[in-house]
């Protein structure tokens, strides 16, 4: 694989990452337990998707054969997706959503900032742009962890089963192939390993202020950016595609 | 101390000068109850409508349209909020307006009780009903209650993208293949009677239209809003191919306007009575959300219970 | 605050456009906590950028003053900003208010 071809399926986990968070956060219209969460998470699933097609824009150029960001974006098949899979597990109640985006963006916004110093000046200027964004993310479900955790019993119980839900698949975050090991050593990926630390910090500080616990020795699932997903995908993929696959080929 | 009748002169006067009502000032109990009535019921309608473009949201075709079309719902959201923030300056709280919605004392905008079919609906819903909606809008910018006019200045403000976003989808279909022409047409043809009917009964026949005239709470009529709508839309329609699902309309050359059909007004009663295709889901829907969120705000109030309690800052970073 | 179940707390919410100009009275959101009610309020009401600095106050913390038309009466209970139901605790076991 050439340094371009790694480039691009480096691109691809940010922008499917972006996608499916945003995709997932839009599931929300109308149904969030009070309005102004409602609007809440619609704002947040514009950031992530205003982040995709930037992402999804240059992946096509990356890929040089003259597609759009959205045939990238929405004419992949399950295996040639590659965000992560906290991102694709379903949003179950209002608890597990906040776990989800709390356990996410607590490490996006380390590898953003960490993002910024690429040697891939796109990369580090559309990271620059999303660092905001994220850590309002963060802020956001940290706080709603909190409340959770100092709140009712059922709001507890609720948190402490999302995170035992949640956390299996926190690995997969950091996990790295020989694409990252390529792109590394040109300064443009980073080395996911020296994010775990930080991001173990951040995350114990709100869990503990929650009084949550994480299950020890719980198995890990990894795969994401190999395309090897949890049967989630696929159901979210069908539905997100249906119209392109109906009307192949027509412009919207 | 003013009398009851100097106070209701005073009132009126106020109205005519075209002075704004403000929450502290005296006013008729009907005038309270009528704005209650109608800013709590503009608000559900806001709220139930984020309902048929979250149904499309997930399906969009595009990530712009699915930028645009998230964009729009969450304005929609946004103007349900300040819609039921002026209603609580008149004394009635949010969980009161959301029990009367839920119960059926408070009504909502028909429109919403027809289902979005297909892509074609959102661009249907966007050009036709909230096109129909702005028109009301603008006029309601002049309303005599002030919380209920600033609302709709910031309202207005807002709402233009709604309706070009709406058109631009009407347009693209147009432009392109035959499953997408045919799509935008069948669109346009459910769409286009009930959007006429968000205007309400005709003036002859509204029972509330002649005192909302008199205390400047509507501006303009029924027949006159729903009348400059039309002459507006069915030009748009025509330009781009469009057929407006009316053999017998007609361009009258006197008056200057489109004079269409009679409107089916026994269909409005029906779907504003609760029979329409969506009602029961677009409010069981409604409560069914209101339920299931009930642990997150009960959990959100113990928490902010017991920071006071505790004395403790538990968030790290405020 | 009435019920068990209810829409959270009222707070009104005030906008600092640019700065050096005052904060305006944008309109209200519902949250249990200073932090949500800023969040909130930022995203309710600086969605397109309007917004450099926001203030967020409970609706039950603000004193007004009265309507010129009640000059004639000095009420100190009458200093709420809205005739709000919620503001006025009733004690349990009270039915019908």
């Amino acid at each position: 694989m050439n340094t371009k071809q790694a480039l691009y399926n480096y691109c691809l986990r940010l922008a499917d990452n972006n996608l499916i968070a945003g995709q997932r956060l839009a599931e929300w219209c109308s149904n969030g337990p009070i309005l102004e969460e409602d609007l809440a998470m619609t704002n947040f699933g514009l950031d992530y998707l205003g982040q995709a097609e930037f992402h999804y824009d240059y992946a096509a150029e990356l890929e040089g054969k003259n597609r759009s960001g959205d045939d990238i974006a929405f004419t992949r098949s399950e295996r040639q997706y590659y965000n992560c899979l906290l991102l694709e597990q379903p949003n179950g109640d209002f608890a597990q959503s906040m776990m989800k985006m709390f356990l996410y963006s607590a490490f996006a916004k380390l590898f953003l900032e960490a993002l910024t110093h690429s040697q891939d000046e796109r990369l580090a200027a559309l990271a620059a742009k999303g660092i905001k964004e994220i850590k309002y993310h963060f802020r956001h479900s940290s706080e709603w962890i909190i409340r959770f955790g100092n709140g009712t019993e059922e709001s507890q119980q609720r948190s402490q089963h999302a995170l035992n839900e949640m956390w299996p698949y926190t690995a997969d975050m950091f996990d790295m192939n020989e694409i990252d090991q390529e792109l590394i050593s040109l300064g443009i990926a980073i080395d996911l390993n020296n994010l775990n630390a930080s991001w173990l910090l951040s995350v114990n500080e709100i869990l503990n202020a929650a009084n949550l616990v994480v299950i020890e020795n719980q198995h890990m699932y990894k795969g994401g950016y190999k395309g090897n997903h949890t049967e989630h995908l696929g159901h979210l993929l069908c539905e997100m595609q249906y119209l392109q696959r109906a009307h192949p080929g027509a412009t919207w | 101390m003013k009398t009851p009748e100097e106070k209701l002169n005073h009132f009126n006067a106020y109205i005519e000068s075209e002075e704004k009502i403000e929450p502290k000032d005296w006013m008729p109990d009907d005038y309270r109850k009528t704005m209650i009535r109608q800013l709590s019921q503009h608000a559900h309608s806001e709220v139930i409508g984020m309902q048929p473009e979250g149904n499309w949201v997930l399906r969009a075709p595009s990530l712009r349209a699915k930028k645009i079309l998230l964009a729009k719902i969450q304005d929609e959201g946004g103007h349900g909020l300040y819609l039921y923030s002026a209603a609580e300056t008149l004394g009635i709280s949010r969980d009161e307006m959301i029990a009367q919605l839920h119960s059926g004392k408070a009504k909502y905008s028909s429109i919403f009780n027809y289902p979005a079919l297909t892509w074609a609906d959102i661009g249907a819903i966007g050009w036709l009903v909230d096109g129909a909606a702005i028109v009301n809008q603008i006029s309601l910018q002049r309303t005599s209650y002030g919380p209920y006019s600033r609302a709709m200045v910031r309202i207005c403000k807002e709402e233009s993208f709604h309706q070009r976003q709406g058109y631009e989808i009407m347009t693209t279909m147009m432009h392109g293949t035959a499953e997408q022409k045919e799509m935008a047409q069948d669109a346009m043809n459910r769409w286009w009677w009930p959007s006429l009917m968000m205007f309400g009964p005709p003036d002859n026949e509204s029972a509330h239209t002649k005192q909302s005239m008199q205390w400047k709470i509507k501006r303009e009529s029924n027949d006159v809003l729903r009348q400059r709508f039309i002459d507006k839309t069915v030009d748009q329609a025509h330009f781009i191919g469009l057929t407006v699902p009316d053999k017998n309309m007609t361009f009258n050359e006197s008056t200057q306007h489109w004079d269409i059909s009679a409107i089916d007004w026994e269909e409005f009663k029906q779907v504003i009575n609760g029979n329409g295709p969506c009602n029961h889901k677009r409010l069981s829907h409604h409560i069914k959300v209101h339920n299931e969120g009930k642990w997150v705000r009960e959990a959100a109030l113990a928490f902010s219970k017991n920071q006071q309690k505790n004395n403790k800052i538990l968030f790290t970073n405020s | 605050m009435g019920t068990t179940d209810n829409q959270l707390p009222l707070w009104e919410v005030f906008i600092q456009s640019k700065s050096g100009t005052p904060h305006k009275h944008a309109g209200s959101i519902h949250a249990s906590d200073k932090n949500m009610a800023l969040e909130n309020a930022r995203d309710i009401y600086t969605r397109r950028g309007e917004g450099r600095n926001i203030w967020v106050v409970l609706s039950d913390q603000i004193a007004a003053s009265k309507t010129e038309d009640e000059a004639e009466f000095f009420d100190p209970a009458d200093d709420k900003v809205y005739r709000h139901p919620t503001f006025y605790k009733v004690p349990e076991g009270v039915k019908h208010m």
